[in-house]
């Protein structure tokens, strides 16, 4: 190793490589593993095929979210196809002996939330899963990244996968955000800026003081949507606000240990003369309440602004007039005072307290739009208990809104949380790809105050008028 | 696994001039309960192949009988989004080896690799011509030479390089994967891990 300035992600990546293959990709090692029943069945059954074990279960930890309910929990899942998946799940663990936090554990809940939530991401960890906003953990220091399920085999077999290093970007913003910008707000305004592709083949490191100022739950969601602008994932320095958000946490480290590790999390930051492949300067006053309009999460405005033309946009004419088709817009249009038939709080993108506590802050005291349907989904059972104990659960249920059980939900719809075709739903989900909350559904991508402005007044509203 | 190897693919192509095409698109979530990795190419493309009725929507590419090959050329930014290798899966169980685009999302290009289905990035000048090729004649074939790293337009001669490390090349044209690779190498892998 020479002494010259590093990156922050060269640090974590490089102590990872158990082996560079020449031209080819490194053996990168893998400290933490999340699996859930989506994607893991397939692997293994891999396992089995081949017969071959798992190398280190303790590395491993399962949770249910992805198809699963998020009302009557405690009944039998009526879908065979879910339920066999769920089913799987409990076996393949329990045959390995993984941890698994199934339907019905109190440590349940989408797996982004879960393992922060639990102690289980640590800075300097690298940290996988057969999902893509596995960038989520990348908010405490760590390396994380969605993988496909080939590579949950291999790292049910080997604890490594085979990465070639990715370039390294380093996204700044500065200043203060205005009144009603929230950090979904920053990641949107950023992918509308880059685009979907903007940074494929980028491992984005995001600094600045308006990130050094945000919480461990704003850092989450920035870093959750490092993959929509194309980024493997993105990460951001540990500081105070990271360690005392991890300190006391059940899995977390303790007594000597922690001393340990907290001297070696202080080393993790990127070196004052460490350069990047690119490097990309935003000033927080542009950030304004963000809010899309298209069918991919860079097509995002400023919630004041008009819908731009095409030349504007990625993809060219084609894509564009493809996307407003899809969603019954025009160019110049107005977001402003759009019917919304459905709003959704909840994924892992923006179902942590902070998220609910937001939405919370613009419906008390006032009832939801009569036509609106609202899914109020918490990312855990940890977050659905704070819910209730800080009184957001009166507040919402007072103004019309019924509080439904953990899970993915209508973000993807893999379970019956589907907006119906036609329909348009404001949701604080990742993805406003066609189709992705239900076949024919439409999809208005935006932070948590911009949904509870919505819900109150069943169009599409800033939520600085509440604020 | 269990994927054929890649040596030289001589085939017309089906074109899908879209770009961003996600996996969403690929392969619905909707479509991912099944606890195996086959049959997932009656779904490829379901929702702008099939309309709500389950009924084949006659003006996509797939349900056009002008249109068949194992190369799929799309777009730019092909396979964004979720990390679902299923979308990989949907494709080479449709009887697709190769897709060629402009530009790859990382995952999807990660997973196609891994099961079998080369992905070819080429310049947006000759995605065009290829484009422009199938247009002139359906049944254009296209030639992807792995040992070469060449995909030629047979009709001109027109060809392009393309980028794959060795690594990978090695595994495609043997029908290897990293899994194998890695199980050779557990006890390296095990010493490595007692300092983490």
């Amino acid at each position: 190793m020479s002494n010259s300035p590093t990156t922050l992600f060269d640090k974590v990546w490089d102590s990872h490589v158990v082996r560079k293959i020449a031209d080819g990709p490194d053996v990168f090692f893998i400290d933490r593993h999340f699996i859930h029943e989506v994607t893991s069945p397939v692997a293994f059954l891999g396992l089995l095929t081949r017969g071959i074990g798992v190398l280190s279960p303790e590395r491993t930890f399962a949770t249910a979210d992805h198809n699963t309910p998020t009302i009557n929990q405690h009944l039998p899942v009526e879908d065979p196809l879910s339920a066999n998946q769920l089913l799987q799940l409990e076996k393949n663990t329990a045959k390995y002996g993984i941890s698994h936090w199934g339907l019905g554990n109190p440590k349940n809940g989408i797996v982004h939330v879960v393992g922060p939530e639990n102690g289980i991401t640590l800075p300097g960890m690298t940290i996988v899963c057969g999902d893509s906003h596995t960038s989520t953990h990348g908010a405490f220091g760590a390396i994380a990244f969605g993988i496909g399920t080939s590579e949950v085999e291999m790292v049910l077999s080997s604890q490594c996968i085979m990465q070639p290093k990715p370039m390294k970007m380093r996204i700044n913003v500065n200043g203060v955000l205005g009144k009603g910008v929230t950090p979904k707000d920053v990641a949107l305004y950023i992918i509308s800026k880059l685009s979907t592709s903007g940074a494929t083949g980028y491992f984005v490191e995001y600094a600045g003081d308006v990130f050094e100022k945000m919480s461990m739950e704003g850092r989450m969601t920035v870093c959750n949507l490092s993959i929509e602008m194309g980024a493997r994932g993105g990460m951001i320095a540990p500081d105070q606000t990271t360690f005392d958000y991890i300190h006391g946490r059940e899995l977390a480290p303790k007594g000597a240990d922690w001393d340990k590790q907290l001297a070696y999390w202080k080393t993790l930051k990127t070196d004052a003369d460490a350069t990047f492949d690119e490097e990309i300067t935003f000033s927080a006053s542009d950030i304004e309440p963000m809010i899309t309009y298209g069918t991919n999460p860079g097509m995002g405005m400023g919630i004041s602004k008009h819908i731009p033309n095409a030349v504007d946009i990625e993809g060219g004419v084609t894509t564009y007039e493809k996307s407003l088709e899809y969603m019954g817009f025009a160019q110049n249009d107005s977001m402003i005072g759009k019917k919304v038939d459905y709003v959704f709080i909840g994924s892992c993108t923006n179902g942590r307290i902070e998220d609910f506590r937001a939405f919370a802050s613009i419906v008390k005291g006032r009832k939801k739009a009569e036509h609106v349907t609202a899914w109020v989904v918490p990312g855990s059972h940890v977050v659905e208990a704070q819910i209730r104990e800080e009184g957001i659960y009166d507040i919402l249920t007072e103004a019309g809104f019924a509080l439904r059980q953990p899970g993915c939900s209508a973000c993807l719809a893999m379970n019956d949380d589907k907006i119906p075709a036609g329909k348009y739903a404001v949701s604080t989900s990742n993805r406003n790809f066609e189709g992705r909350q239900g076949p024919g559904s439409r999809t208005l991508l935006a932070s948590p105050l911009v949904a509870a402005a919505a819900a109150i007044t069943g169009v599409v509203t800033d939520p600085r008028e509440f604020l | 696994m269990a994927y054929d190897s890649f040596n030289v693919l001589k085939s017309s192509a089906v074109p899908l001039p879209i770009e961003n095409v996600d996996t969403d698109q690929i392969i619905p979530a909707r479509f991912l309960k099944a606890t195996e990795r086959t049959g997932f190419g009656d779904n490829l493309f379901r929702d702008w192949r099939y309309d709500k009725n389950d009924a084949p929507k006659a003006d996509f590419v797939l349900n056009n009988p002008t249109y068949s090959g194992k190369i799929l050329v799309g777009g730019k930014n092909f396979g964004s989004g979720s990390s679902r290798e299923h979308a990989a899966w949907a494709i080479y169980d449709y009887g697709f080896r190769c897709v060629v685009s402009s530009f790859f999302a990382d995952i999807f290009r990660g997973n196609a690799i891994n099961v079998g289905v080369l992905p070819v990035q080429v310049s947006p000048e000759f995605l065009h011509e290829i484009f422009t090729a199938i247009e002139v004649d359906p049944k254009a074939e296209i030639e992807v030479s792995l040992p070469e790293q060449k995909i030629t337009i047979v009709s001109t001669g027109a060809f392009e390089n393309f980028a794959i490390n060795g690594y990978k090349k090695n595994n495609l044209l043997n029908g290897f994967d990293d899994i194998d690779y890695l199980q050779a190498m557990k006890s390296e892998i095990s010493a490595f891990a007692v300092n983490r």
